[in-house]
């Protein structure tokens, strides 16, 4: 079996507000998925119980085959100390719909910050891979300057790459476009589709519908709480099974 | 902004004439006036003594109290900065007993007058004539471990830890939530997240005020006079209760603090300067004092001036 993530009859309430109210869904090995849906529908909140931002109430999700936030001894599962839960999260790179960035930080300072002090790594282990990752995203000559100094685009591929440093297992996206100017969404989203011809198993919450159907694997619609549809993005966008995902994507076109 | 009329090609380039500012000049003439009629009675009333205040700045008292003065400021506000830090730390906490009992300090310290602070600490072999500790076999004897300046850097330091917490809170709830999920996303722990991200964020905000109550603290080791330390000014009333030279002691005194404390505010622009890395503010500068008051000639190029 290569999924990398199973999440398994997630739940997760804040307060008396039931949020995720069983979620499932597995991803594969290089995989692309896009989850879609309407607002406050819980796509954010799955993506941060993935990785661990929030505990969930009820259900596991697995990561390569580990439960997060818990060590698997035998039978019986152990919650994660702090420092344990942090070094799992430092293997999924995760970008924000507003970036992010350290502000006090230069571009490269960012993008080294978990190399050194989370992986340990010396800098001649880190730093060719920095200088090697803004290239990729284009921004090789913005290494010293400073986030305040950049477009939302720019500073969006910057997470992408400060996101990519660490060498996650799994890239987790929340809406990577929403706060661009539209005419900044191309070189994103063009990022976002080289690194999916890399490879890397991506789960994406977007409102892109455009860039679910061409790059995704497969889309998830969610609603409520929970996953409605799910199926080959051509299927669920191009053939929706469902009235609430017609008019979901009728109403984002 | 679109033209609706296009400049002719020939047309001279325009000859721009800025306001004279007759008010400030009245009112600048007003104050300078009433400044020099201070200067002159300072200067021609005998009882100022200016001689022998030249002589009191530098007496090997007075410079033992700056020392001590020193001493005490510099101490108390380092152990006043940790402690605050540990406090705001304590009071963001999600355990509420640290939450609590971070505002309990808070509420106490900031709730009393810190000359009742001083006294009482400086009193304390009254309450605990014998310190423990708690630990079997440990016995000081509180009247020879509380000495006056003890005392005095306990009731300075605990009183500052108080405000420093609050002003380190404002500091660290100013940074972005944003901030903190990153870190934490990409695997830092929590101490590591506030020491490499949220704190030096937070710095921007927490310097200007800490700038404030360094020179305040400067001043307020005045008060520990009251408890038999030498500071500054504990050192000139040693020599005025001898000679009654009273005004020229307070003035030497006074001179001093105003050289301290202006020597702190520069290092705090320094220190804001630095800590304003990756801001827009860093790189704007103001304009100079001069041409704002004196703005009166045709300056014909708009790069200068209130542009800059
Ligand atoms: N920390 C929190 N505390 C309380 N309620 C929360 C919290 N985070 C999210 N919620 C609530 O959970 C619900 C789901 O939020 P979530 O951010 O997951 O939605 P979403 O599908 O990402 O929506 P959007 O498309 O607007 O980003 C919302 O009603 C939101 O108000
Ligand atoms: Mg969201």
């Amino acid at each position: 079996m290569t999924s990398l993530v199973r999440a398994v009859n997630v739940e997760k309430r804040f307060g008396a507000l039931h949020v995720l109210k069983g979620v499932n869904l597995e991803v594969k090995k290089g995989e692309v998925v896009c989850l879609v849906g309407p607002s406050g529908s819980g796509k954010s909140t799955f993506l941060r119980c993935v990785n661990q931002l929030e505990d969930i109430d009820a259900g596991l999700i697995w990561i390569a085959d580990e439960p997060v936030g818990f060590e698997r001894r035998g039978q019986s599962l152990h919650e994660l100390s702090p420092a344990d839960a942090a070094r799992r999260r430092s293997r999924i790179g995760m970008v924000f719909q507003h970036f992010n960035l350290f502000k006090h930080m230069t571009v490269l300072e960012n993008l080294t910050l978990a190399p050194r002090i989370v992986l340990r790594e010396n800098e001649a282990a880190y730093l060719p891979r920095a200088r090697a990752l803004l290239e990729q995203v284009g921004l090789a000559e913005k290494a010293n300057s400073y986030p305040a100094q950049l477009s939302g685009g720019q500073q969006q591929r910057v997470a992408i790459a400060r996101a990519l440093c660490v060498q996650p297992q799994l890239m987790l996206f929340d809406e990577p476009t929403s706060a661009l100017d539209p005419e900044l969404v191309g070189d994103v989203l063009a990022v976002m589709r080289d690194l999916a011809q890399t490879g890397m198993t991506m789960i994406v919450v977007t409102h892109e519908i455009g860039f679910a159907r061409d790059v995704a694997d497969r889309v998830a619609y969610f609603h409520d709480g929970q996953i409605l549809e799910i199926g080959a993005a051509r299927d669920v966008i191009g053939a929706p099974q469902h009235e609430r995902t017609k008019s979901f994507l009728a109403s984002v076109r | 902004m679109t033209l609706t009329t296009p400049i002719p090609v020939d047309e001279q380039p325009f000859d721009i004439r800025r306001r004279r500012h007759l008010g400030r000049w009245i009112s600048g003439t007003i104050v300078l006036g009433l400044l020099a009629l201070l200067a002159y009675s300072a200067a021609t009333n005998p009882r100022f003594e200016w001689e022998s205040i030249g002589g009191y700045l530098f007496a090997p008292a007075i410079l033992n109290g700056v020392i001590v003065t020193l001493q005490l400021t510099f101490i108390s506000m380092a152990i006043g900065i940790a402690l605050g830090v540990i406090l705001a730390i304590m009071r963001l906490s999600p355990n509420p007993v640290l939450s609590w009992s971070s505002a309990g300090f808070v509420g106490f310290f900031r709730g009393t007058p810190l000359l009742v602070q001083l006294i009482f600490w400086y009193n304390l072999s009254a309450l605990y004539p014998v310190i423990s500790f708690g630990i079997p076999g440990v016995a000081l004897n509180a009247n020879e471990l509380i000495t006056p300046f003890l005392a005095a850097i306990l009731g300075l330091s605990l009183n500052q830890a108080a405000y420093m917490s609050e002003i380190v809170r404002a500091g660290i709830i100013s940074v972005d939530r944003g901030q903190r999920e990153a870190a934490t996303a990409m695997g830092l722990t929590g101490g590591q997240t506030m020491r490499k991200v949220i704190l030096p964020q937070a710095m921007r905000v927490i310097i200007p005020p800490t700038g404030n109550e360094l020179v305040g603290m400067l001043k307020a080791t005045a008060l520990v006079s009251v408890i038999a330390v030498a500071d500054l000014l504990y050192s000139a009333q040693i020599i005025y209760a001898r000679n009654f030279d009273v005004i020229p002691l307070l003035i030497a005194v006074s001179i001093w603090y105003v050289v301290l404390t202006t020597i702190l505010s520069i290092g705090q622009e320094f220190l804001e300067r630095h800590y304003s890395r990756g801001t827009v503010f860093a790189t704007a500068s103001r304009s100079g004092l001069v041409r704002r008051m004196f703005a009166t000639g045709r300056i014909a190029r708009l790069d200068e001036g209130e542009q800059r």
